[in-house]
């Protein structure tokens, strides 16, 4: 004991040599290592820079990502707005603000050369809106989910799941809750009052009629929350059904064994889509770009599709084939097998399903102020 | 309490500047004037920018404040927030007197100790764990409504109600108010207490008429105490009132996420700073007019 204590504070030469020689000759490796790590500024919806996601590509590239994580297109804008520009060299966003970033000169034109067109499930997802100007690639689309009617399989049925009606459940009184953002579930309200594929293109007549429907609904809400609170009040059953989400949500309390599901009602469904984009000004450009087509290989898709926070389907072919021969649970719960009720891209061609998007007619601010108004009423 | 009638005595001869107490002045001072002062005169200068294209702009307009005030929402807001606040207030005064007066009254000093380790641990925890835990109890599906079944009653809902905020107020405040409660009365001289027994007043007469009122400044400073983090919660009102309906704290949420118009943030946190030092200033003439008059 003694003598241990005496050889940790008094060393001799020979142990002060070797640890000096020992820290003298791995220097060189240790400061190479730093120096050739390659930081990437990733901005995006929280899940998207975690090791489930980018780990294998940080060790195969030897960079590293620092992800910076939003909630909602508005906060995206203003963090970009509010920094220099170079500041994120990759940028994650959703497929409807993909045009404002584009209009305000926050994005590099893509190639579209370098990414796989020929391969995806469907030609919309080719010249997705509003990434392309003037037959210029701006955005490549990675993945997207749908919003439809989620639900607690103990208390609505599949049948009642097939219409938004079932929010008005006389049983659900108090136990429907909000995903606390108004684009989904306004936009679900509009699909309820039949204004299909021009859910956010709506005259003030139609968006009156919106509202009126949206309040209708409140008696029967049990509150409004955010993705952890939507999360555990689904979970734990404080809410049976929720409006504004989808299996994005539900996905992954099932993966744990809840008994909640998300369906595509008659109305119609909403897609979430999120696309990539390099961040204009950022030097790292050619490592972003070779990011981006490794999440557009099959590997990524599949990881894309297996992510922890929250799933989303895949966009390529081979993204898809991937993952049936690599996850064939995920892919039959997610509906991505061809003949599948719920399959997402027979959904789109069945034209149940409308692409996200901003108020046309109206501003988002008027669709906001609502909104706090729905809450306060 | 002795220092401030000290401080106010008029025949005190005004002092010359002390560099040695200006020393030791200087740090808290200069301390305010950076995180607070400053701060909230940005933040009120901020209440008359405009924000275009997601970025905030320097300009001096009224825009911000026509705004709000003009929409329902603010003002339903701001009137549940103050009633919410001014609940928990009454519930967690009321419910920690009586342990405040067993604390100082009725257990030995080891007790007290222990008590006191024991109302400062939760603040070891983080807050906004404290309000997850309590989805665990107050669920449907949880503990109380479990131990409620077995005797046939239930289930409840108490998660995203106003009862649920209540809670969350009260995991908040109640520990601190306990410990100022406590310490108010623990100053308190017995030989009152014990000379108003003498008199032959009744137990219950001597905490109205003698206890009460010489605690009285530490009574009200733990009752705004609680007001003010009450007011200002964001975590207790969201997670377990359901944001139903929205306090003006989520407001200030929901005003930034949507266009990131910080400037109408602003407004509300203005009106809020306001109400509190309104509140504050009126609590504190309350707490010491009495004595001062004596």
């Amino acid at each position: 004991m003694t003598s241990g204590k005496k050889s940790i504070l008094k060393p001799t030469r020979r142990e002060v040599l070797k640890i000096t020689g020992a820290a003298a000759l791995s220097a060189p490796f240790v400061s190479r290592a730093w120096a050739q790590t390659t930081e990437i500024n990733m901005l995006a919806w929280y899940g998207h820079g975690e090791p489930d996601v980018v780990g294998e590509f940080e060790a195969a590239n030897n960079v590293k990502f620092k992800p910076k994580y939003y909630a909602g297109g508005d906060n995206m804008l203003a963090l970009i707005a509010q920094s220099p520009p170079g500041t994120y060299d990759l940028i994650l966003s959703d497929g409807e603000f993909v045009q404002q970033l584009n209009a305000a000169g926050y994005i590099e034109e893509m190639n579209a050369a370098d990414y796989p067109f020929d391969d995806m499930l469907h030609p919309d997802f080719q010249k997705f809106p509003g990434h392309w100007k003037d037959d210029k690639l701006y955005s490549m689309i990675l993945r997207g989910g749908h919003l439809g009617v989620s639900y607690n399989k103990n208390s609505v049925t599949a049948e009642e799941a097939t219409s938004y009606e079932c929010f008005w459940k006389p049983e659900l009184k108090g136990k429907v809750g909000h995903f606390d953002w108004h684009l989904p579930s306004l936009g679900m309200m509009s699909l309820y009052n039949g204004n299909g594929a021009k859910l956010f293109d709506i005259d003030e007549a139609a968006w009156g009629k919106v509202k009126e429907t949206t309040l209708s609904l409140r008696p029967q809400v049990g509150g409004f929350f955010d993705y952890g609170g939507t999360f555990n009040s689904l979970k734990n059953g404080e809410m049976q059904a929720m409006c504004g989400i989808g299996d994005w949500i539900t996905g992954v309390l099932e993966r744990d064994g809840a008994p909640v599901a998300s369906v595509i009602p008659k109305e119609g469904g909403i897609q979430f889509t999120e696309s990539y984009s390099i961040g204009k000004g950022s030097d790292k450009a050619d490592m972003v770009k070779k990011f981006i087509q490794y999440m557009m290989s099959p590997d990524g898709q599949v990881k894309s599709a297996q992510m922890k926070a929250y799933p989303g389907f895949c966009v390529t072919k081979a993204g898809r084939a991937k993952l049936q021969e690599v996850d064939k649970k995920e892919a039959e719960r997610s509906g991505q097998v061809e003949g599948h009720p719920n399959d997402p891209i027979a959904l789109i061609n069945e034209g149940r399903i409308h692409y996200r998007d901003i108020p046309k007619q109206q501003s988002l601010e008027d669709w906001n102020d609502f909104w706090s108004e729905y809450k306060n009423a | 309490m002795a220092q401030v009638g000290h401080i106010d005595d008029g025949s005190l001869s005004p002092r010359r500047l002390d560099p040695y107490a200006l020393t030791w002045r200087l740090p808290i001072i200069a301390w305010q004037v950076l995180f607070f002062v400053g701060p909230l005169l940005f933040m009120v200068a901020m209440s008359f920018f405009l924000v275009k294209n997601y970025v905030m702009q320097e300009t001096f307009v009224f825009d911000n404040w026509a705004k709000m005030f003009s929409r329902n929402y603010f003002r339903d807001s701001y009137v549940y927030t103050l009633f919410l606040a001014t609940l928990s207030t009454f519930v967690v005064s009321v419910l920690a007197f009586p342990a405040s007066f067993a604390l100082a009254f009725k257990v030995s000093d080891s007790t007290w100790r222990w008590a006191l380790f024991l109302l400062i641990i939760p603040f070891f925890t983080s807050y906004l764990v404290r309000i997850f835990s309590w989805y665990v109890i107050l669920a449907e599906s949880g503990v109380i409504n479990a131990m409620l079944s077995i005797i046939g009653l239930g289930p409840y809902t108490m998660l995203n109600t106003m009862f649920g905020t209540i809670v969350g107020y009260m995991t908040l405040t109640l520990p601190l108010v306990v410990v100022l409660q406590t310490f108010s009365l623990a100053n308190i001289d017995r030989n009152l207490v014990q000379a108003a027994h003498n008199l032959g007043c009744s137990p219950w007469r001597t905490v109205y008429t003698v206890i009460v009122p010489l605690a009285k400044t530490g009574l009200i400073v733990a009752a705004l105490f609680c007001f003010i983090l009450s007011f200002g919660d964001f975590v207790s009102p969201y997670y377990l009132g359901g944001s139903k309906p929205p306090t003006l704290p989520i407001l200030i949420i929901d005003t930034t996420k949507s266009g990131q118009q910080w400037p109408r943030a602003a407004v509300v946190a203005v009106v809020m700073m306001a109400t509190l030092i309104t509140i504050a200033f009126a609590a504190i003439t309350l707490a010491y007019r009495k004595r001062t008059s004596r």
